[in-house]
C-alpha cells in the first residue's frame, strides 16, 4: 500500500466520526457534550498550557516507569517460573489467586500501605499489568521446541547463552503478545490510580474537571488518554516488527506451503 | 560378519585398537504411568575410529532411544557408553548430532551463518578461526551463497545441509545422525547421501548413521548393524564389502549390493516376526 492510501485508511474513520458528531451537535446545545470546534480549542488551551508539565508529563513518566518495571519483572519471573517445574508447582495457586483480583481494588489498599505517592501508582500499574507478560512468558518458555532444546544440549549451550540464544527468542512471540495486553492494562491503571488521593496527573485532572463542571476540559483529558493509547500501540508494533521479523517470515512460509 | 575388529583390550598405553565408541550392555527402561517400557534391552557394539556405521531397524526399534543415550541426552538404565575411553554422562564435547527434524533443529531467528557459528561462539573459538570454519563448512555442503538467509527461506534439503554444516563446523570426533534424510524427497536424499560419504572421506570423522531405510544403510555404511524389534538387541552385524567409491547408479545396481540388501532385509523381517518377550513383560507391568 502506498503511504497516501495508508494515511487515508488510518484517519478515514476518525474523520467520518467527527463529522457525524459535528452534525449531531448542530441542534439544541447539550451542556455535557461540546462541539468538535469547542473541544479542539479547549484541547490546545489546556494541554499546550501549564497542564502539560504539571499533569501530562507526571502521568506519562509514571506510566513509562510502571510499564518498564512490568515488562522486566514479568519476563524475569516468567522465565524463572517457566524454567523450573518445582517453582511452577509452588507458585501456581498463588498466581491464580492474585490474577483473579481486579487490580483497581488494590488502589485503596496501596493508598493505605504506601500513601498517595508516585511509588503507589507505579505499584498499582505493575501489580495489575504484570499478569499477561508473566503468564505468557511462562507458557512461551515451557513451549520451547524439544528438538531445539536437544540441539542446544548437544552443542553444550547452557546457562546465559541458552537463555539468550534459545529460551528468550523462542518465547518472544508469546512474550510480545503479553506485552501488548499489558500496555493497555497499564494505561487504565495509571488513570485509576490517579483518581484516588491524587494531586496531579491525567486521572486526577479529568475527575477535577468533571466535579467543577468544566465539561470540554474533561473531554479533552479523555482525548489525551486515547492519543497515549495510540502512541503505545505504535511503539509496541515497531518493537514487534524488529523482534519478531523472523517469526512473521516463518509464519508466512508455513502458510504458503 | 563379525564385528571383532576394534575390540582390542584397553591395556594402558595402547591406543592402536581402542574403539572410538564403545557400547556395552546398554539397557534403557522408561518409567511411565502404569508400568515401564523396556525400549532397549541389551546392546553391545563398538565403533572404530573413522568408521562409517549404519544402524537399521524396524520402526519403533528404539533407534532414537539408542541415539539419545549415545548423545548423552538420556541416561541409560544400565550398561555403559564410552567415547574414546571416557564414559558418556552428558552431551560430550567431541560429538555433534544431526536430527531428523531439520525444520525444528535450526534456530529460526538466526541466519544460516549464525546457526553454524553459534556452537563455535559458545565454545569460545576466536572470531577469525570461527569465520573460516563456518565458511569451510558451508562450502562443504555447497551453501556458500546463502549465509545471510534464514533457514525457513530454504528448501528442506538445504535446511538439512545447514544442520550438517553446523555439525561439521563443530569439528566433532563422532557425528551422530538420526534418520536425517527421512523427511526429504528422493532426489535430494540421494544427493545428501553422497554428501555424507564425501564429508566422511574428507574429514575422517566417525559417523553413526541411524536409518530405517535398508538400501540407504547398505549404500552408505562400511558396516550395518541391524536391531531387533523393541526391546532392542543387536540382530546382526554386517560388514559391507562394496568398493569404497560408491555411485548412486552403479553401486545400487551391482550384484553384491543386491545380495547385501537382501541379507539386511531378511534380518529385519526376522526381527519383525520374532515376538520379543519384552513386549509381554511390558504388558504385564502395565496391568499391574
Amino acid at each position: 500500500m502506498s503511504i497516501v492510501k495508508r494515511v487515508a485508511y488510518f484517519v478515514g474513520l476518525p474523520i467520518l466520526l467527527v463529522l457525524i458528531w459535528w452534525i449531531l451537535t448542530l441542534g439544541p446545545k447539550n451542556f455535557f457534550v461540546p462541539t468538535p470546534g469547542e473541544l479542539g480549542q479547549t484541547f490546545f488551551e489546556v494541554w499546550a498550557g501549564p497542564r502539560f508539565v504539571t499533569d501530562f508529563i507526571p502521568s506519562v513518566i509514571r506510566l513509562i516507569i510502571g510499564l518498564i518495571a512490568t515488562i522486566v519483572l514479568g519476563i524475569v519471573l516468567g522465565v524463572l517460573i517457566g524454567s523450573f517445574r518445582w517453582l511452577r508447582s509452588l507458585t501456581e495457586p498463588l498466581l491464580e489467586f492474585f490474577r483473579a483480583i481486579p487490580p483497581p481494588v488494590l488502589v485503596p489498599l496501596f493508598l493505605l500501605l504506601i500513601g498517595p505517592t508516585d511509588q503507589m501508582r507505579i505499584a498499582v500499574i505493575v501489580s495489575g499489568a504484570i499478569w499477561p507478560v508473566l503468564l505468557n512468558t511462562v507458557e512461551g518458555v515451557r513451549a520451547v521446541d524439544e528438538v531445539l532444546v536437544n540441539t542446544s544440549r548437544t552443542y553444550r549451550i547452557d546457562g546465559f547463552a541458552r537463555l539468550r540464544h534459545l529460551v528468550l527468542p523462542a518465547a518472544s512471540p508469546q512474550i510480545m503478545a503479553g506485552v501488548r495486553q499489558s500496555l493497555s492494562i497499564g494505561l487504565i491503571l495509571m488513570v485509576i490510580s490517579e483518581m484516588f488521593g491524587g494531586s496531579s496527573g491525567l486521572g486526577f485532572t479529568i475527575v477535577l474537571y468533571q466535579r467543577s463542571f468544566a465539561i470540554p476540559e474533561m473531554w479533552s483529558g479523555i482525548i489525551v488518554l486515547g492519543l497515549i493509547g495510540i502512541a503505545l500501540s505504535m511503539i509496541s508494533k515497531a518493537a514487534e516488527g524488529m523482534v519478531l521479523r523472523w517469526y512473521r517470515g516463518l509464519k508466512e512460509v508455513q502458510r504458503d506451503s | 560378519m563379525t564385528a571383532d575388529q576394534g575390540m582390542g583390550t584397553t591395556t594402558m598405553g595402547t591406543t592402536t585398537a581402542r574403539p572410538m565408541l564403545s557400547i556395552k550392555n546398554l539397557k534403557k527402561v522408561y518409567q511411565v504411568t502404569g508400568g515401564e517400557i523396556e525400549a532397549v534391552r541389551n546392546l553391545t557394539f563398538d565403533v572404530a575410529d573413522g568408521e562409517l556405521i549404519c544402524i537399521v531397524g524396524p520402526s519403533g526399534a528404539g533407534k532414537t532411544t539408542l541415539l539419545k543415550c549415545i548423545a548423552g541426552l538420556l541416561s541409560p538404565t544400565s550398561g555403559s557408553i564410552e567415547l574414546a575411553g571416557t564414559p558418556v554422562s552428558g552431551p560430550p564435547k567431541a560429538m555433534s548430532v544431526v536430527f531428523q527434524e531439520y525444520g525444528r533443529s535450526l534456530f529460526p531467528w538466526m541466519t544460516v551463518q549464525a546457526n553454524v557459528e553459534l556452537p563455535l561462539k559458545n565454545q569460545g573459538v576466536p572470531k577469525a578461526e570461527r569465520e573460516k570454519l563456518v565458511a569451510d563448512a558451508l562450502a562443504a555442503v555447497e551453501l556458500s551463497h546463502v549465509p545471510k538467509s534464514y533457514p525457513w527461506q530454504l528448501s528442506g534439503g538445504m535446511q538439512q545441509r545447514v544442520a550438517i554444516a553446523r555439525a561439521v563446523a563443530y569439528r566433532p570426533k563422532v557425528l551422530l545422525m538420526d534418520e536425517p534424510f527421512a523427511a526429504v524427497d528422493a532426489q535430494t536424499r540421494a544427493d545428501l547421501e553422497d554428501l555424507i560419504r564425501d564429508i566422511w572421506h574428507k574429514l575422517g570423522v566417525t559417523i553413526l548413521f541411524i536409518t530405517h531405510d535398508i538400501d540407504e544403510s547398505v549404500y552408505l555404511g562400511q558396516r550395518v548393524i541391524m536391531l531387533s524389534n523393541s526391546p532392542t538387541v543387536v540382530q546382526d552385524d554386517l560388514r559391507i564389502d562394496l568398493p569404497d567409491e560408491r555411485d548412486q547408479l552403479e553401486t545400487r545396481s551391482s550384484k553384491r549390493f543386491a545380495e547385501l540388501r537382501t541379507h539386511v532385509y531378511e534380518q529385519i523381517q526376522l526381527a519383525k516376526a520374532s515376538k520379543p518377550t519384552g513386549v509381554v513383560a511390558t504388558q504385564k507391568a502395565a496391568k499391574r
